[in-house]
């Protein structure tokens, strides 16, 4: 088979599976701007019912609140996580010791505890000191992860020392080496944490979903669930609610791809 | 007192690094270390939540008769053996494809690829819900082609739903494992490819001999990575098919989730489902990090 042929077939196959990964992302931007009507009736061109879904969606499930809600809780929680992370990642790397490895070991074993093991405790917790319904309780346990501290601490390897002695001559004590010297240094790694931390958090449903009752405090996936048990299903509404939920994640990725990329890639080179 | 002037430059330093890790270890050892025993504790006792008391093993116990957790751990399976495979294959397959030199618009087909994983789990689980509702636009185009005679109920038949529901997962899951193969792939020196080509390899035998081999660790990553994300699946059954028809697509959590938070509130018996599953989980990343180890 001359090479032509073959690499036509390879981009043929690669348009194909392309195809299938946009098309539920294309319906879904599309649907946004139809009735329920039109897509029920297998409309995949853009309408006119793009205002007409935002009213009713603004009007009756309070679209804007939850875009809010989880804007400011995935903000809170990356400037808290990559804060507390990272001094933790370049504790464990920087002043290395026996006793702070195996606490290293200890933490990393975290990584495999499931959500669903420690959702009841974490929900009595909270439900004790009355925190129910509160950002503090949607984002408190998911501030510091083993995953972000492994990454600090991998990508704290590559920090140079002489920067630390030096700055020790000239006076700064510990924290202000950190603050002034490994933070602006360190940018690559943030970036990367802070796309991971942040799509983590928007897209969060199982705490979320058991800690947040009150459709005051809901966040975006929360509400999206909560749409889909409704009597009346407005699918063009719905659809629109999605897309409002999913186009900050996908902006996110497209801006700073490269430090997502190289987020996922982090845990490989390890 | 403790940070006194006595002390020697090493022993600051190293006090400095524990004041530094202390914020994030508290952190995990008030929401996650102590909630896992506080788990192991309440597994042990039974009753509503405000008057549980101690009652041994029982729920353990109970969770080997049960037949809705044994359909929950059948479908756990069910998902993983079907979405694991296929899943990973087609990522190694497409990062094999995006890695040679020769494919134009790479970084193209990789973002398009990509894009599904940058939805949230109960937006694409909506998604996926309403494209294949009975009325929906698969039925319809499916419909129009002539595939098919009559509308299918996807979600409202015990194979179908599962279907639907492992095909959501591989769609939004087959670009993140590409992109850990197509970083394992860089790092291989390409050398190594010129050299087979030399010595006469076709592509699909030098995928199989220098690809495969090489990428062994990323590969058991992802096998871990993918075992471990089908034992926890709540989001997608929860959102896609509630679980149904029946019990057809009801997974581990999801149940755990019900037994604890729907009508009568078992925390006990929840709270032991849930440490059952943890265990289960540390034992198959600890058997297949041996298993990744012992063939090296």
């Amino acid at each position: 088979m001359s090479r032509r042929i073959k690499h036509g077939f390879i981009y043929i196959f690669l348009i194909i599976l392309c195809f299938f990964s946009l098309f539920p992302i294309m319906w879904m931007l599309v649907s946004a701007t139809n009735t329920t009507v039109d897509i029920l009736s297998g409309r995949l061109i853009p309408g006119t019912a793009l205002l007409d879904n935002l009213s009713t969606v603004v009007n009756d499930y309070n679209l804007y609140g939850a875009l809010w809600n989880s804007f400011r809780n995935a903000s809170c929680l990356s400037l808290l996580s990559l804060i507390i992370c990272s001094m933790a990642g370049y504790g464990f790397e920087i002043y290395r010791d026996r006793k702070k490895d195996i606490v290293m070991q200890i933490v990393l074993v975290g990584m495999m505890v499931p959500m669903i093991s420690i959702v009841i405790p974490l929900y009595r917790m909270f439900s004790e000191v009355g925190m129910l319904n509160t950002m503090g309780a949607c984002i408190l346990p998911t501030i510091s992860t083993p995953f972000l501290i492994f990454l600090f601490r991998q990508n704290s390897r590559s920090f140079p020392r002489e920067i630390i002695q030096s700055a020790r001559i000239d006076g700064l004590n510990e924290i202000q080496i950190f603050f002034r010297m490994y933070m602006p240094i360190m940018k690559p790694t943030y970036a990367t944490a802070l796309t991971i931390t942040f799509m983590n958090a928007w897209n969060a449903y199982l705490w979320p979903n058991i800690v947040l009752l009150d459709n005051k405090e809901f966040t975006m996936p929360i509400m999206l669930a909560y749409l889909m048990t409704g009597y009346r299903m407005d699918y063009g509404a719905i659809l629109l609610c999605v897309t409002c939920c999913t186009l900050p994640t996908i902006i996110i990725f497209l801006l700073l791809q490269k430090s997502f990329v190289n987020g996922v890639a982090g845990s490989v080179k390890g | 007192m403790i940070y006194s002037k006595k002390m020697t430059l090493g022993q600051r330093h190293s006090l400095a690094g524990w004041a530094f890790l202390a914020p994030a270890v508290i952190l995990i050892i008030v929401f996650m270390f102590y909630p896992i025993l506080q788990a192991f504790f309440t597994s042990l006792q039974s009753g509503n939540a405000n008057s549980m008391v101690w009652s041994g093993l029982s729920n353990y116990h109970r969770m080997l008769s049960d037949p809705k957790l044994k359909t929950a751990v059948i479908n756990t399976l069910i998902f993983a053996v079907w979405q694991v495979p296929i899943m990973l294959g087609m990522a190694l397959l497409l990062a094999g494809i995006l890695n040679n030199s020769k494919i134009k618009f790479k970084p193209v087909f990789r973002t398009i690829l990509f894009l599904p994983c940058t939805m949230s789990l109960v937006a694409y689980a909506i998604v996926f819900k309403l494209m294949f509702a009975t009325n929906g636009i698969v039925n319809g185009l499916l419909l129009n082609l002539g595939v098919i005679d009559q509308a299918i109920n996807f979600l409202g038949d015990t194979f179908w739903a599962k279907f639907v529901l492992i095909l959501s997962l591989i769609w939004r899951w087959v670009g993140y494992n590409m992109i850990f193969y197509i970083t394992g792939l860089t790092n291989i020196d390409n050398t190594l490819y010129e050299a087979a080509q030399i010595d006469g390899a076709s592509s699909v035998q030098a995928f199989r001999h220098i690809t495969i081999p090489m990428l062994r660790p990323v590969i058991l990553l992802t096998i871990i990575m993918a075992t471990n994300g089908n034992l926890q699946l709540f989001d997608e059954p929860y959102n896609l098919t509630a679980g149904g028809p029946g019990n057809a697509t009801i997974s581990i959590s999801e149940y755990i989730y019900e037994v604890a938070f729907k009508s009568v509130p078992d925390f006990g018996y929840a709270c032991a489902i849930g440490f059952a599953l943890m265990v289960v989980i540390a034992v198959l990343i600890i058997l297949q990090m041996k298993v990744g180890d012992s063939d090296e």
